[in-house]
């Protein structure tokens, strides 16, 4: 039986949906957005800055795969939805019915009500057009303010050095991602990143932005004035389900679902950044806005609408990122504030650094932060589910590594300042 | 800004060295010393200026603003650029009196290089000597360059010094050497890594004869040359993929990863270009097949040589019933429908050929003269596509066309990566964020993005193991592997 199902929202999890939903169904499959007329991949937009790409490089399906798939593209933003009807009415008038409705509306950057955030030359970095206001206005800058030591902060830090811009970096902290990384692997991102010229400064939050229609300089909590041209504003996301609020879903932070991503609404669905999870699996946080889990909910929303009821298990935490030049992946959970029965083995090494998580008492490796050497997912998936102990990881470090061919292996060194660590307990 | 300074001394270096071989087309300057200098000041020139690009900065991926400059985007100057390295192939094949060729002596840049040649070879330079020269040159000043660039990565390094040895020493000197040491002998392909399908005209009569009449070094040469063909060649591709040639011997690919480097992101990636390729260099192979087996079968008969020509027919229909039942037995869930029916038609079609030939004693095994045959293969394959199109277009097409399109060498590694390799591209689990890094990249124009969002291992072809998609990915998600490996 052809359904009709309307995606709000074209990034990983809207797309994911209608993909995987076209190779099990002959559903007829809408997916509503105006930020891009065909998918592209957000994170990529650093690099169009940057010059390594073209924006096309980030779109990965050619334009004609739609048609061919037959599924249609609505250009247009969704400002109500009408569950009693069974409709989302669009800005421009249009509405759309629906049997399913799967909203994947990503999230927002956050503005914390700064004196000034409205000002030419201040600007997020998340949607597409946030680039295009960047490539538009980057002739403009010669300095530039980047707030909030976050990944999108670090991207976009990098995105404006290159461009040879100055940047002043303020991190609220008083280590580089406190909230994720120990202090000691923040000590060695801050090095690497002042090493590029960035001015990084720690403790320091934006008070005031000022200036008479652009920018022209910002006021840090320390009571410093700094010079820009333009300010970034990278302190976070928010879910973006501000047009949902007159609407009957139920909704937090996020919109609020069960494990089958369904929310109060039985043909309503809440996928990606926007979705709150009510009870979230071990280890996993409510809202997580990283691409993969908004791909795994894609999957298993498209299983479920298929008639497949199929719950969303996103597995072992992992992640990755990059800062500059230093790769970063983690495994499992390997937080900044141990609780008192884990504790932790630390190896750092010319921009290097491995930090393993373990419990104290029965010696269960728990996860692992690695900085500039590659290691395998399936390695750690193994240890994980297992529950192995941190020696047979460390005894086991060389199955780990995914670096590519002839580079330095750090093993043996890692081994050996491990044995060390263990004979000083 | 003393970089700066490094950069417009590199340039201007290398340049003047320029200016000075196209002063002596017109015969305006001369001199073995202005040779060398002319040399050393292109060498020196790109080494100095890619100092200056990138000894001052930390190493990593250093893809800034490659899609804003004008030569690596297909801007004006990729124009005029791809515009004179056309010029350059159309005059060295087709006009070499341009160049300064001529029976009764040569005159202008082939004059110039007169000096390096006699002390290389004992003999006067001709327009190959020139090329290779500016070639080898060109491989060690950019492979310099390439290492500055990729200067983390080990792999790279070790990889772009093995093919700038392979260069200089395998292709360039040694060829030379030995014909130095032995002048009476005709002339045959020295260059050992220069192997039959890449260098059509192995199998060619006066080539064969060159080799049979060459003394101890000419069956050297041949017995090495089939060597390498059947033996050598898919032993190490079953270990290591077709790279261990493609990316880390060959000259067309030497050049195509240094000079090159700058342009690998211009290949095309739609599923129009891929479609192309595929019956584009599988054509060629079958191109150069046909024409080989002519010719050997016309060397057989004209010789009467002591293998009897019609078995060498058999011969050759018997390895295609048998490539064809691998295929058919064993091999075919490796490869596309259209890609099996294409191998079983094409080799049916040849043998069909052969019988009939074999019954009617046709000499001619395909009704056309093995020497028509042959020079089609040559001006069309050999010269225009991967002279002309394969270099020339660099700066339009990418550094690989010649390597992705035509090259039947790379479609024979490529035969045998797909269907015996151990050689894979692995992906890490799910860390793959879609970005295209890889993709945009990978100068063979493989989507590796594709498979990596997928958590898909990449076994394709075309892959010539070039390692930059790992190098530039930056969430760590892609290995090369020779084969997974035991977790």
């Amino acid at each position: 039986m052809s359904k009709k199902v309307v995606i709000i929202g074209n990034g990983i999890a809207g797309i994911t949906t209608a993909i995987e939903l076209r190779k099990l169904t002959d559903f007829e499959i809408s997916v509503v957005s105006d930020e891009s007329d065909f998918f592209f991949s957000r994170t990529a937009l650093m690099y169009v800055f940057m010059g390594h790409m073209k924006f096309e490089h980030t779109q990965p399906y050619e334009n004609s795969f739609w048609e061919k798939n037959k599924i249609s593209l609505v250009n247009g933003r969704a400002n109500e939805v009408l569950p009693e009807k069974n409709t989302v009415s669009l800005e421009n008038g249009d509405k759309l019915d629906y049997e399913y409705l799967v909203i994947a509306t990503g999230s927002k950057p956050n503005k914390y009500n700064w004196p000034g955030q409205n000002l030419e030359g201040v600007s997020a970095l998340y949607h597409k057009q946030d680039l295009e206001y960047l490539e538009k206005y980057s002739s403009k800058i010669k300095k530039a303010v980047v707030v909030g030591g976050g990944l999108i902060g670090v991207e976009l830090a990098e995105m404006l050095h290159s461009r040879g811009i100055q940047v002043t970096f303020l991190v609220r902290e008083n280590s580089f991602w406190s909230m994720v990384l120990s202090e000691n692997e923040g000590r060695m991102l801050e090095k690497h990143i002042l090493e590029h010229g960035i001015n990084l400064k720690l403790n320091a939050e934006l008070k005031e932005i000022n200036g008479k229609e652009a920018v022209e300089s910002v006021i840090t909590s320390t009571g410093e004035t700094i010079e820009c041209q333009f300010v970034g504003l990278t302190v976070g996301v928010s879910p973006n389900v501000g047009f949902l609020q007159n609407s009957s879903l139920k909704i937090n932070k996020g919109i609020l679902v069960n494990e089958y991503l369904q929310t109060n609404v039985p043909n309503i669905f809440a996928i990606g950044d926007c979705a709150e999870i009510q009870q979230p699996q071990y280890g996993r946080r409510p809202i997580e806005a990283v691409w993969y889990t908004g791909k795994i909910m894609g999957q298993t929303l498209a299983k479920t609408l298929n008639g497949q009821n199929t719950a969303y298990h996103p597995g072992h935490w992992f992640n990755s990122a990059k800062f500059f030049d230093i790769e970063y992946q983690t495994y499992g959970l390997a937080p900044s504030n141990l609780s008192d029965n884990q504790d932790e083995f630390y190896w750092e090494k010319e921009n290097k650094a491995v930090r393993i998580v373990f419990n104290k008492e029965n010696q269960v490796f728990e996860g692992i932060n690695t900085f500039g050497i590659r290691m395998r997912q399936d390695f750690f998936e193994k240890v994980l589910d297992r529950k192995e102990s941190l020696s047979f990881v460390i005894k086991n470090l060389e199955k780990a590594n995914f670096d590519p061919e002839f580079f330095k292996k750090f093993e043996k060194e890692i081994k050996q300042e491990f044995s060390m660590q263990i004979t000083q307990i | 800004m003393k970089l700066e300074i490094n950069k417009s001394i590199g340039l201007s270096l290398g340049f003047g060295g320029m200016i000075i071989l196209v002063a002596t087309l017109f015969n305006a300057l001369g001199g073995s010393v202005l040779l060398y200098l002319s040399l050393c000041m292109i060498l020196t020139g790109i080494v100095v200026y890619s100092f200056g690009e990138y000894s001052g900065e930390l190493s990593g991926i250093k893809n800034n603003e490659v899609w804003f400059k004008s030569v690596s985007s297909k801007g004006i100057v990729a124009w005029i650029l791809g515009f004179v390295l056309t010029a350059f192939y159309v005059v060295i094949y087709w006009f070499p009196q341009y160049l300064g060729l001529h029976k009764e002596g040569n005159t202008g840049l082939v004059a110039f290089f007169d000096p390096l040649s006699f002390a290389l070879n004992g003999h006067g330079a001709s327009q190959w000597f020139v090329y290779g020269t500016l070639y080898t040159v060109a491989i060690l000043g950019f492979g310099v360059k390439f290492i500055l660039k990729y200067k983390h990565n080990t792999y790279q390094i070790v990889r772009t010094c093995s093919v700038m040895f392979f260069q200089l020493a395998f292709a360039f000197l040694l060829p030379e050497f030995l014909a130095k040491l032995n002048p009476e002998l005709d002339y045959f392909a020295k260059d050992l890594k220069n192997m039959w399908p890449l260098n059509y005209y192995f199998f060619e009569d006066w080539h064969l004869k060159a080799m049979l009449g060459g003394g101890n070094l000419g069956m050297f040469m041949l017995f090495f040359g089939i060597g390498m063909i059947f033996l050598v060649s898919p032993i190490l591709t079953y270990f290591f993929g077709k790279r261990w040639y493609c990316s880390w011997v060959c000259g067309c690919g030497g050049l195509a990863e240094t000079a090159g480097d700058s342009f690998r992101q211009l290949s095309d990636k739609s599923v129009k270009a891929w479609k192309i390729e595929r019956w584009l260099i599988h054509s060629v192979l079958l191109f150069v097949f046909i024409t080989t087996v002519a010719v050997i079968y016309s060397f057989l008969i004209n010789e009467k040589a002591t293998l009897n020509p019609k078995l060498f027919l058999v011969g050759v229909i018997m390895f295609l019933g048998i490539f064809s039942l691998y295929v058919f037995k064993i091999g075919y869930k490796k490869l596309a429908k259209d890609a099996r029916k294409g191998i079983y038609w094409a080799s049916g079609i040849i043998s069909a050929f052969l019988i009939i030939n074999m019954a009617i004693g046709n000499s001619n095994v395909f009704f056309i003269d093995s020497y028509t045959l042959r020079s089609w293969y040559g001006f069309f394959i050999g010269a225009a596509f991967s002279g002309v199109v394969g270099v020339g277009f660099y700066p339009i097409l990418g550094s690989r066309v010649w390597c992705r399109f035509g090259c039947p060498m790379a479609a024979v590694l490529g035969f045998q990566q797909k269907l015996l390799s151990r050689f894979r591209i692995t992906t890490n689990g799910s860390q793959c964020i879609s970005c295209g890094n890889c993709s945009t990249y990978c100068e063979m124009g493989i989507d590796v993005r594709s498979y990596a969002q997928k958590g898909e291992d990449i076994v394709r072809s075309s892959c010539v193991g070039c390692g930059v998609c790992s190098a530039v990915c930056p969430r760590g998600v892609l290995k090369l592997e020779n084969g997974r490996v035991k977790i």
